[in-house]
């Protein structure tokens, strides 16, 4: 059990014995189950709402409104701007108005749809141009005047990008008979869920205890309240426990989504390639309520002009409200968006050049030591030219191998064309802007059947990205104990903060060998009073015996160096604690004339700092690069007059086996010297440059423009 | 509602009956509440995920896609009935396994595909398992794991 | 809700006489995702799945006549040969889940424009055969598709098989989506070719109201076509056979792809499996 081996999962076993329990899992005798009633129209005054009928109906034990939510009515990750459940008017499609719970779900489907909602309909703010302003970054870096020699425009647009996790939104709220709440849920942080629960029921935070269910993925879907609140209202008021299970299209309704955006960027450089300037103009689409777009513009702000020296730069961001579905954290959270413009720039500014563009990629690109656009200087290992090298220097696969369009018999070769592209990006790990970033560990340890055993609790997600190996590996490394069990995550212990921002790895990572530490520390007193100063750490045996009956427990809270604000005027500040780079290569065959796209093959570097655990590193590798596959070439929430259209999995695409190639990867470990053991965040790079490398190549495939994802076959043929 | 239908089916090998199940009922559903087997998952209820693969009288089928009284006198195989399969060692050991949501889906799947081609090439494996998706790994471990179970 | 489970044929068309209502569940790859997803919540269910007849075919009157309740992973395995344009397109039908439940049968009955095995049956100037208590009849599969998602069934009747020649001549199905498995069609297209009666049949799926037939298409290319001596037809035959094709279609925007495309789609679609066909 040690840092930097390949560990297997501890939950591995009852995962693929299917006794693993999930959220959606969870049941007990007598529970009721929950329905949502939701809004038909994205904007509306709310006229009245009739529930008698709803509420007459047998198996119904209760319908609830925005009139039986006792504290707090509206809640928010950064602004509390959201209602638990609509009051005078709804803001968004889906959104929620109403509350069933019966004995049956068909029953509470049925008593949803008898509650009788007038609404009167009001126009939808739909266009993003139109929208009200939610947060402006700017960024004014260097001569704001700066001319270049070369010059590159361009437009582009992102579509709107859905986590969907397998696992649906999903939990169990039990009363406890004294007005208290216990809610089993799958979140990535329960303490802000248990904080935001508390105002919204009223109740003393010890009254609303959260566990943690198993979780079915999250990918930023699980930041923001869901049927949290709604669960506890109904199993408080009808004193049963009850279970709210989202259907997949509810689901698309009932988490936030990637931000879809225009992004305007001008580029300028030198004869020889070297950046002179940008000036660009970010427009993130924020939807009915803020949930964390106000980090998110920060960040697509921030990392526009990606990971390259860019010593002039004037960048506008900017998120809005409008009445389409609210926008929020996924996975590379801002980063996404901005790396498919300003990679677009430098293939357009090599073409204009006369460069490759591998190489103007690496003339530029970021060093240790080099500023970035927000002023701050950038220190410990930055790649980004031997990340690109690397990618480069992977052999070209073969031609055979499926072509475009799969099974379907499209083609038998004809039309048919490959292209290569590349694309590099870089996100900040953990959270900015002076944001108070921590974790909590308790580490315990003593005899267990005739050997030591370590026991770590904390209360971090486990989201499938194995969190719960690091936290073992390391507990298990500093304390020289093979045993290592890790606890449930649950609010019995302090807060981990969120599974995001690629930062638990190295936040509840730092706060258990931080813990585990001072458990090692006692063990070396004891030694050394019942010893005589002998070290027993590592021999198992001895440390059973000098350990005897007792039991030795730390806690501890783990914080990396503080980030500060951006300066509203120029943006300028050391806003980011850690910054991660990756690189992709992609190689895809295209059907020119149905404009059909197969991705043959991924290459990625990244520099992970220190694989804590090899296996799990390749595997956030290879399916961050999917979820970047799948936003460049079929991922989006189609929306029409703020209506979603295809809430579905028949219609909102996933990637499948036969559309995700293999992902050969180079994996760095050049040691953070600010971090536990030099560790860099891993989990989002992967999604940042996947998807712009397979639109590079889609373009060099078939020479046309592109300037929007996902690429459709129409975006290629007419 | 009425919930009036009886349910008599053969699961994992044992006889199972349900009474007073909605007609309305898939086969997951009864699986899963009526009979507490939990491990086929409902990850869309639609047919696109096959994180419900059951078998239903030996052929792989999507439980979410079965009315639950269409299985009556059908004997139907879970995730639960395939304890200690090799398969499901190599998902473990291949790192095939992340949030874990659609494995059992895919266990099942695999199951399948090994049973009827007991050394698969990548290509058939793809298409074999391209009716189960996976959101986390990105399926190059599962491939992994398929191919480490063909070697068993 | 009521569940009714025939034992026979016999016995299902008198539940459904009796209950003109009630929806027929074969595969349930189309019923249940209505159901599950509080679609559609219909008085009652006649399931199909326990009726041998609709899972047997056969050669009768020197026609192949398939069982409705045949599921494409069986057409895939034992028809490839003598349908060959339905199993390329039954092997694209959703995954092996869908395919080891879902029927033609069912795929009739939605009579979605985007049913996969419908233009291969049009293509091959099928006929379905439908039943009630009061006997059988035949419709053309040209006449069968009445609208969007729906077709000339009568309330009190199921559909027994489908009828069809066991492929005289190439056969060829193409279907454009925008994954690479288990996709509904943004639009598909199926070509059959008849050497000894020196005909063609087209179908296009996804591209209309229902699925059609170019039957301009079918004219001009059995005309052009050098049956005797199978010369390779020219690139401006080859254009104008998937002109024609794209002209039959009439297509609307959404979500899965723009008219626009899909006649584009369909015409280079056309032109490969013309020249696949041929070659
Ligand atoms: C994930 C997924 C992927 C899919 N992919 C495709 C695809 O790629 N291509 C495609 O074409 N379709 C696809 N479908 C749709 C579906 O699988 C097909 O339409 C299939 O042919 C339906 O057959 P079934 O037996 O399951 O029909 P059912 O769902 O049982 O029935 C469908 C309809 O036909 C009626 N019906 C069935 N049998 C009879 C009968 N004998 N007499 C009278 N009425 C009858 C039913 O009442 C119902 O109206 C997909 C579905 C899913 C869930
Ligand atoms: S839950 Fe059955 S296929 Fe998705
Ligand atoms: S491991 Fe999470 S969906 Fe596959």
């Amino acid at each position: 059990m040690k840092v930097g081996e390949s560990v297997r999962r501890p939950d591995g076993q009852a995962k693929v014995h299917g006794s693993f329990v999930y959220s959606s899992d969870l049941h007990v005798d007598g529970m009721l189950w929950g329905a949502t009633v939701r809004s038909p129209h994205p904007h509306a005054r709310i006229l009245s709402i009739e529930a008698a009928a709803a509420r007459a109906m047998p198996g119904v034990h209760a319908v609830l409104t925005h009139a039986d939510v006792p504290g707090e009515k509206l809640y928010g990750l950064e602004i509390a701007d959201q209602p638990v459940l609509a009051i005078d008017e709804v803001n968004y499609w889906g959104e929620a108005v109403a509350l069933v719970a019966a004995d049956h779900p068909e029953q509470a489907r049925r008593a949803a749809a008898a509650v009788k909602v007038e609404y009167e309909v009001l126009p939808p703010v739909t266009r993003a141009e139109d929208g009200r302003v939610l947060r402006h970054v700017k960024i004014r870096h260097g001569d704001q005047s700066a001319h270049a020699e070369v010059v590159v425009r361009g437009d582009y647009e992102i579509g709107m990008q859905d986590q969907a996790p397998l696992g649906p939104e999903s939990g169990l709220a039990i009363p406890d008979g004294a007005g208290g709440v216990d809610l089993h849920i799958a979140t990535q942080w329960l303490h802000v869920d248990q904080q935001q629960l508390a105002s919204i029921l009223a109740l003393p935070r010890e009254k609303v205890r959260l566990t943690m269910a198993g979780i079915g993925g999250a990918f930023g879907s699980r930041e923001d309240l869901s049927m949290q609140a709604h669960a506890c209202l109904l199993a408080i008021r009808t004193g049963s426990p009850v279970k709210i299970a989202y259907s997949r299209p509810e689901s698309f309704v009932g988490h936030v989504h990637r931000h879809p955006g225009t992004l305007v960027y001008e580029h300028g450089a030198d004869r020889d390639g070297k950046l002179v300037y940008v000036k660009a103009r970010i427009l993130l689409d924020g939807g009915a309520y803020a949930s964390s777009s106000t980090a998110v513009i920060a960040n697509a702000t921030c990392f526009s002009c990606g990971p390259y020296l860019m010593p002039n730069a004037t960048i506008d961001g900017i998120v809005v409200y409008t009445n389409n579905p609210p926008c929020g954290a996924m996975r590379g959270f801002g980063s996404v968006q901005n790396c498919y413009a300003h990679e677009a720039q430098m293939d357009k500014l090599a073409a204009a050049l006369g460069m490759d563009p591998v190489e103007l990629r690496i003339k530029n690109a970021l060093k240790t030591g080099d500023r970035l656009i927000t002023g701050q200087i950038i220190d410990g290992p930055v790649p980004v030219a031997e990340l690109l090298r690397r990618v480069r220097a992977f052999p070209e696969p073969a031609g055979d191998g499926l072509m475009p369009g799969g099974y379907s018999n499209t083609t038998h070769g004809e039309g048919v064309k490959r292209g290569v592209g590349y694309a590099a990006g870089f996100k900040n790990i953990g959270y900015s802007e002076g944001f108070d970033d921590y974790s909590t560990a308790r580490v315990r340890l003593f005899v267990h059947e005739g050997r030591p055993r370590v026991e770590v609790h904390s209360a971090a997600a486990e989201v499938g990205q194995g969190v719960v190996m690091v936290q073992a590996q390391i507990a298990g490394s500093v304390l020289g104990v093979n045993d290592v069990v890790v606890l449930n995550a649950d609010t019995g212990v302090g807060s981990a903060g969120s599974s995001s921002a690629s930062r638990q790895t190295y936040i509840t990572g730092g706060a258990v060998q931080a813990a585990a530490e001072a458990v090692r520390a006692r063990v070396i007193e004891l030694g050394e009073s019942e010893l005589g100063g002998e070290l027993p750490v590592g021999n198992e045996a001895a440390l059973a015996t000098l350990l005897g009956d007792a039991v030795i427990e730390e806690t501890r809270e783990f914080r990396p160096r503080a980030t500060h604000h951006l300066d509203p005027e120029t943006g300028q500040s050391d806003a980011h604690m850690q910054f991660a780079f990756a690189a992709h290569r992609a190689i895809v065959d295209v059907d020119t004339e149905l404009g059909l796209v197969k991705v043959v093959e991924l290459t990625t570097a990244q520099d992970v700092g220190k694989a804590i655990n090899p296996l799990a590193v390749e595997g956030q590798l290879e399916g961050g690069a999917a979820q970047g596959l799948g936003l460049a070439v079929m991922e989006e929430i189609q929306l029409k007059d703020g209506v979603i259209r295809n809430a579905s999995f028949t219609d909102y695409l996933l990637p499948t086996m036969l559309d995700m190639p293999p992902v050969k990867m180079d994996i760095l470990e050049l040691g953070d010297p600010n971090s536990p053991y030099g560790l860099k965040g891993v989990g989002e790079p992967p999604t940042i440059s996947s998807g712009p490398a397979i639109v590079a190549a889609i373009r060099a495939a078939t020479g046309r423009e592109i300037d929007r994802v996902p690429v459709r076959p129409h975006d290629l043929t007419l | 509602m009425v919930l009036e239908l009886r349910i008599e089916t053969t699961v994992n090998g044992g006889r199972r009956v349900v009474e007073d199940v909605w007609e309305g009922e898939s086969l997951l559903h009864v699986l899963r509440e009526r009979f507490g087997l939990y491990g086929s998952k409902n990850a869309c209820e639609q047919g696109e995920c096959g994180s419900c693969s059951v078998y239903l009288d030996g052929a792989l089928v999507c439980a979410c896609l079965v009315l639950g009284g269409q299985a009556n006198g059908r004997s139907v195989v879970t995730v639960e009935g395939l304890d200690g399969d090799r398969v499901q060692q190599s998902f473990v050991e291949a790192g095939a396994v992340q949030c874990g949501f659609c494995t059992p889906g895919l266990v099942v799947a695999t199951h399948d595909l090994l049973h009827r081609v007991p050394h698969p090439t990548e290509e058939q494996i793809r298409e074999a398992l391209a009716g189960n998706v996976c959101r986390c790994t990105g399926y190059a471990k599962i491939i992994d794991a398929v191919n480490l179970a063909a070697r068993r | 809700m009521q569940f009714f489970q025939p034992a026979t044929w016999v016995e299902a068309l008198e539940t459904k006489a009796a209950h003109p209502e009630a929806v027929p569940i074969a595969g349930g790859t189309d019923v249940m995702v209505e159901l599950n997803l509080d679609h559609n919540r219909p008085p009652a269910f006649i399931d199909l799945t326990r009726i041998g007849e609709l899972t047997e075919w056969g050669m009768e009157d020197g026609l192949l006549r398939v069982g409705a309740g045949v599921t494409y992973t069986r057409l895939v395995d034992e028809l490839g040969d003598r349908l060959p344009a339905l199993a390329i397109a039954s092997r694209t039908v959703g995954s092996p889940q869908i395919r080891n439940r879902g029927t033609v049968g069912g795929n009739l009955g939605t009579a979605s424009p985007a049913g996969d095995a419908l233009p291969p049956l049009l293509a091959c100037d099928a006929q379905v055969e439908l039943a009630s208590t009061s006997g059988a009849r035949r419709v053309p599969v040209r006449e069968f598709f009445t609208g969007p998602k729906r077709n000339a069934m009568k309330k009190d009747e199921l559909i027994a098989a489908y009828w069809v020649a066991s492929a005289p001549g190439p056969q060829q199905f193409a279907k454009v989506g925008t994954r690479n498995a288990m996709v509904i069609a943004v639009c598909s297209f199926a070509l059959a070719l008849d050497p000894t009666r020196r005909i063609a049949g087209t179908g296009i799926g996804s591209a209309g109201p229902t699925p059609l037939r170019a039957t301009e298409a079918d004219e001009f290319i059995a005309g052009e076509l050098d049956w005797a001596n199978h010369t390779r037809p020219s690139e401006a035959t080859l254009a104008r056979f998937g002109e024609l094709v794209a002209a039959a279609a009439k297509p609307i925007d959404d979500v899965r792809g723009t008219a626009d495309y899909r006649r584009h789609a369909l015409a280079v679609m056309a032109r490969r499996c013309l020249s696949w066909c041929w070659n």
